[in-house]
């Protein structure tokens, strides 16, 4: 009696990433930032995250079970990941229904129309935030005041104005507006960089924490589930952009002046009202650590399947979110852009891989 | 700091269980199938007719042509007959059957383990001997070897490579051929030297196995020109092109050969088949074949007839394991799968390993994730999803431009995909259509 | 009207004028020549760019066939005849009638004929399979059972039978384009005479081996007994390699071969069930046919059903 052996092709053997694994690691270097922010939103946060990961994998499982006819891969733990960084992006008051919504357009646009995983040229996560954006733009830009585990999860009407905050980049926006000095309001609203760092101030509950998001960020470099180019190249592409535009604007002319004792030129322009202005700029480090660049250079412009496969063409893409970033937030009429960026980057990202191609064996002869 | 090539690379669990075992004599098999095409190139042209004696180093099969080689018998008995019968292609194809009768050889083969140090031979005189005694590319590609040796007009070659690295997981056949015929070794590489007309050899080894490196070290202080140098581990740095490129930093072009860098690398199973050629007027037939596997009882390294059933080295190894799933012709990443146990062992088998039932089924394939793994550990600087894409929508332009034709299918893409895709089938196939496609526009 | 809408209407009206006269010039200027009658004949044709004339696309094969001087080795095998005759009248010449023909699987070895004798896991494609070995049955000149040919058919005229594991032609929608002769990669497709109520009798069995290994790996194999040639009055029958092969031009459907196969390899397709024969009828049969060739069992069913 002949026993049947398996015949297939080589290779035999097989390392240990699955998909299963790459998405735990994901998951688990969110965790420092989701501790982070519950002690400063509380229940919120519980909320908003356990609602948004359960109709995520529930909208994954009916398009796939009862439209698509399929089999069902939620297994896989991608729509887990949608729905951890979609809650990230959102304020820790929103209300249910606006989180099932941004789901079933995260999961059900973002991902499923364009095939499943693999096949979605933009951000899921990202689709899901930004059409919750401009759809709902009260409840989406009205963020709580940090209050710990005190935080009330749905706040009344009438409490609005007393328990609600602007995020820093909001309150920049206004003061561009209204022509007054960065400086001034950074003191005046006492906000801080060691603030701005460990999370102490306003906005969606996954952008606050830098600290924490970078811990997760090494994380993810030692398990080698990401590589350090598209964060390092968003980061720094937003610094050195802002920077430049930073030290031709009226706070950083002052102090390069100062320090250096050099004359240098500041940028005036004309307003709607033909009035000259004086062009403000927060500085670079401002930048950087306030609204959702940490967030969105470590976890969303590293997603997988929207982003370039070769590092040459990820430092391109991470530098073009940074740029534009900065040109949304300083040039636009919406006080943060990277959510915006990167989509727009998403949208590049075939053309990248299309040209820029790794470097070959055997292209030149190199002599030892 | 370890020489290493610098792009790509896979590190899969080294499994060397049988390492420490030395080389065994297999017991006579009592039948043997030759097939007549074990090498690249043109099959050889069977000489002999059913129902006649043959002796042990008889020449049953001549070559044909320049890129072909020389088959002889490896046991004595009669021809039972030419035939096609099942080899480790997985088809059945033309092959001499010798059913074996006692263990007589050809009288002018030298026997005696005395080493031969001393040669007179011109370089000319090394090819022929080479040519007569068909020897072949022992480390899997089975070129045969005296088309390596003939240099093209034009060309000049200055170093010598040894091929000691054995990259591939489980396989132990080099490394044990290293510890017990290091000496046979150097005389091998200076023949080979002679016949290619350098002065420099260098061994590639690859640091897992750190005796090899210091027994052939000691034995290279005595000779000039020949350096042993310690690779660190990674799959795959046997391959031809990486081993160049570690040890002398030199890329071979796409769509060349090593000797267009002015190289030329052996395996040390066919250095040391050199030396046997020259100086025992042995013929290629029988090779160093490790059986191996975790539910193997006594995973050992055999010096195996070429044409000897694979049932037989298994039976010599404590048998076929209860749970066996799968038997390999060769390594992990890059064996052939095979179903009977009949296919004979060929030049070209390294080794077979037996992969348990829980190891041999293959995990749930999902789609592409574009995690960009597989472009970060190409040693080729290739992009696989892009050519598993390609290749299963008939892009065949887009495949040539891509690079295809680059592709030493070393298996390192399948290793690492996390959603297990079929990249080297597809790649695999990309592969043959293109270069099916150029041969015939050529023509 | 305002200004502002005056002169949009007027810049844009002038835009198209302009950029009118400009694309009336330079097609003029680039026109290519086309003889008329290249699209008349694409008229006629099927239109579905198959490829089994042995262009790429109808357009194409609508140019050769007019800027050639006869129709040597230019046919349309899903148009067939009549859009022959059609193109010849547009052209004035002579359409030489060709056979029709069908495509015909040559393997019958279904899974309960070819027992497994190994585990295969890899890419369902036939041709991938094929490249790495000889399959999971005994038999390496088999079908494999994926669909490559399926899924390469344009006319909807194969089908995989999950049952017996062998893709099924469908005779009426088959044009015989040939598409599915070059993508099997072990060659099982014929493309054989279309017979009238399109009858059939050919050797479903590609194996080379001999008999007896032949026969352990499937049982309706051929097995190269050389019966079947032995019994054929029309001299029908070829054997090489030990496989036997009807040649469906010589073979004038006497139905001798089939019963004498010791194996049923040998497929009859769209006859009327045998009548139980007794030993006299089959000696007088046989001696019947010797002496009078011409005249068929066959022929002899015919003109009592008529």
């Amino acid at each position: 009696m002949n026993k049947l052996f398996t015949v297939s092709q080589s290779p035999h053997i097989h390392s240990d990433y699955t998909i299963r694994k790459l998405m735990l690691g994901v998951i688990i270097a969110l965790l420092p930032a989701f501790v982070t922010s519950l002690v400063f939103y509380g229940v919120g946060v519980l909320i908003v995250t356990s609602v948004s990961i359960a109709s995520c994998i529930a909208f994954e499982f009916i398009i796939q079970k009862l439209i698509l006819k399929t089999e069902t891969k939620i297994s896989d733990g991608s729509a887990i990941v949608t729905g951890l960084l979609l809650a990230f992006n959102l304020p820790s008051n929103l209300p249910i229904w606006i989180i099932i919504i941004g789901s079933l357009v995260a999961i059900g646009i973002g991902k499923m129309t364009f095939g499943g995983l693999g096949n979605n040229p933009f951000n899921p996560a990202l689709v899901g935030r930004v059409f919750l954006l401009i759809s709902f733009p009260t409840a989406m830009t009205v963020f709580p005041k940090a209050s710990g585990f005190n935080t009330p999860y749905m706040i009344p009407a009438d409490k609005m104005d007393a328990l609600t905050g602007a995020t820093p980049l909001s309150l920049v926006k206004e003061c561009i507006k209204s022509g007054n000095s960065i400086t001034e309001l950074l003191n005046i609203n006492n906000l801080n960089y060691s603030d701005m760092f460990f999370g102490n101030i306003g906005g969606s509950f996954g952008e606050i924490a830098a600290f924490a998001l970078i811990v997760g960020f090494l994380y993810l470099l030692i398990r080698k589930i990401i590589t350090w180019h598209i964060p390092v190249s968003v980061i720094a592409g937003v610094f050195l952009f802002a920077g430049i535009l930073w030290i031709f604007s009226e706070e950083g002319h002052n102090i390069i002046n100062d320090s250096l004792n050099i004359n240098m030129p500041v940028i005036k322009f004309k307003d709607a009202n033909q009035e000259i202005k004086i062009f403000h700029m927060a500085d670079p480090l401002f930048h950087i650590l306030t609204g959702g660049i940490m967030l969105g250079a470590i976890y969303m412009a590293t997603d997988y399947v929207t982003s370039p496969m070769i590092p040459k063409g990820m430092i391109i893409y991470g530098a073009g979110i940074g740029i534009i970033t900065v040109v949304i937030r300083v040039f636009g009429s919406y006080p943060e852009g990277i959510s915006f960026a990167i989509l727009i980057m998403n949208g590049f990202v075939p053309l990248i891989n299309r040209y820029i191609k790794p470097e070959r064996f055997g292209e030149e002869v190199k002599n030892g | 700091m370890l020489k290493t090539f610098a792009k790509g690379g896979v590190h899969p669990p080294e499994n060397k269980i049988s390492a420490k075992s030395k080389i065994k004599d297999l017991q006579l098999p009592e039948t043997i199938s030759i097939p007549i095409s074990q090498h690249l190139g043109t099959p050889s042209k069977p000489i002999v007719e059913r129902g006649e004696q043959v002796v042990v180093g008889q020449l049953i099969a001549k070559n044909e042509g320049f890129v072909s080689s020389n088959i002889h018998s490896s046991v004595s008995g009669k021809i039972a007959k030419i035939d096609n019968v099942i080899d480790s292609s997985g088809y059945k194809r033309k092959s001499i059957v010798i059913s074996t009768e006692g263990d007589e050889w050809d009288k002018n083969i030298d026997r005696t383990d005395k080493l031969i140090t001393d040669f007179s031979c011109s370089s000319e005189e090394i090819i022929n001997k080479v040519i007569e005694a068909g020897i072949v590319g022992l480390g899997g590609a089975t070129f045969p070897s005296h088309v390596k040796l003939s240099i093209p007009r034009g060309k000049k070659a200055e170093y010598l490579i040894i091929n000691g690295v054995e990259c591939e997981p489980y396989l132990t056949a080099d490394h044990a051929l290293m510890l017990e015929k290091g000496e046979e070794l150097m005389v091998g590489i200076q023949l080979l030297k002679t016949a290619l007309k350098v002065d420099k050899a260098l061994i590639g080894i690859e640091n897992n196995k750190p005796d090899a490196i210091k027994h052939l070290s000691e034995l290279a202080q005595n000779f000039k020109g020949i350096n042993v140098y310690a690779l660190k581990v990674k799959y795959p740095q046997g391959g031809e092109k990486q081993l160049i490129k570690a040890l002398l930093n030199r890329e071979v072009p796409s769509g060349g050969l090593p000797v267009d860098v002015g190289v030329v690398a052996f395996n040390v199973g066919t250095t040391l088949a050199v030396y046997e050629a020259v100086q025992k007027n042995k013929p290629l037939f029988e090779r160093i074949v490790t059986v191996t596997g975790k539910s193997i009882k006594h995973p050992s390294n055999f010096r195996v007839r070429i044409g000897t059933p694979v049932s037989d080295l298994l039976s010599a190894a404590g048998g076929l394991p209860e749970n066996a799933g799968k038997v390999i012709n060769g390594g992990p990443m890059m064996g052939k799968a095979i179903s009977d146990l009949s296919v004979p062992i060929t030049k070209g088998s390294s080794g077979i390993l037996i992969l348990p039932e829980s190891e041999s089924g293959r995990r749930k394939v999902r789609s592409c994730i574009r995690c960009a793994k597989c472009v970060s550990i190409c040693p080729m600087g290739l992009e696989p999803y892009l050519l598993m894409s390609l290749s299963r929508k008939n892009l065949f332009d887009r495949l040539e431009s891509n690079r295809i034709l680059d592709c030493i299918e070393c298996g390192s893409c399948g290793y690492i995909c996390p959603s297990n895709t079929e990249l080297l089938e597809y790649l695999r196939s990309g592969k043959a259509t293109v270069s099916q496609l150029i041969r015939t526009s050529k023509k | 009207m305002s200004s502002v809408v005056l002169y949009t209407i007027v810049s844009l009206s002038g835009l198209g004028v302009a950029s009118a006269i400009v694309l009336f010039f330079v097609a003029q200027r680039f026109k290519v020549y086309e003889d008329p009658r290249i699209d008349q004949v694409e008229e006629r044709l099927p239109a579905a760019n198959c490829g089994g004339c042995g262009f790429a696309g109808c357009r194409n094969f609508a140019e050769a066939i007019v800027k050639s001087d006869d129709f040597e080795g230019l046919y349309c095998p899903v148009g067939g005849n009549e859009t022959m005759e059609e193109v010849a009248k547009i052209l004035g010449r002579e359409a030489v009638a060709q056979e029709p023909k069908v495509a015909v699987l040559r393997c019958n070895g279904a899974c309960e004929f070819r027992p497994k004798i190994n585990i295969y896991e890899g890419v369902a494609s036939c041709a991938i399979a094929s490249a790495l070995y000889g399959g999971d049955t005994g038999c390496q000149y088999g079908c494999l059972g994926f669909g490559d040919c399926v899924l390469v058919c344009n006319f909807d005229a194969l089908q995989m039978n999950n049952d017996t594991g062998l893709p099924e032609v469908n005779d009426t929608n088959c044009t015989a384009c040939g598409a599915c002769v070059k993508e099997c990669p072990r060659d099982l497709f014929e493309l054989r005479k279309r017979n009238k109520k399109d009858r059939k009798i050919y050797v479903a069995c590609m194996n080379e081996d001999k008999g007896g290994i032949a026969k352990r790996s499937c049982s309706v194999t051929c097995t190269g007994c050389t019966l079947c040639f032995k019994i054929c009055p029309f001299e029908a029958i070829e054997m090489n390699n030990n496989l036997a092969f009807i040649d469906s031009e010589k073979c004038r459907l006497c139905r001798k071969c089939g019963p004498v196969c010791p194996t049923g390899a040998i497929i009859e397709v769209g006859f009327p069930p045998r009548k139980e024969k007794t030993d006299d009828d089959v000696e007088k049969s046989i001696t019947s046919t010797i002496d009078n060739p011409d005249i068929s069992d066959n022929d002899k069913n015919n003109k009592s059903d008529n």
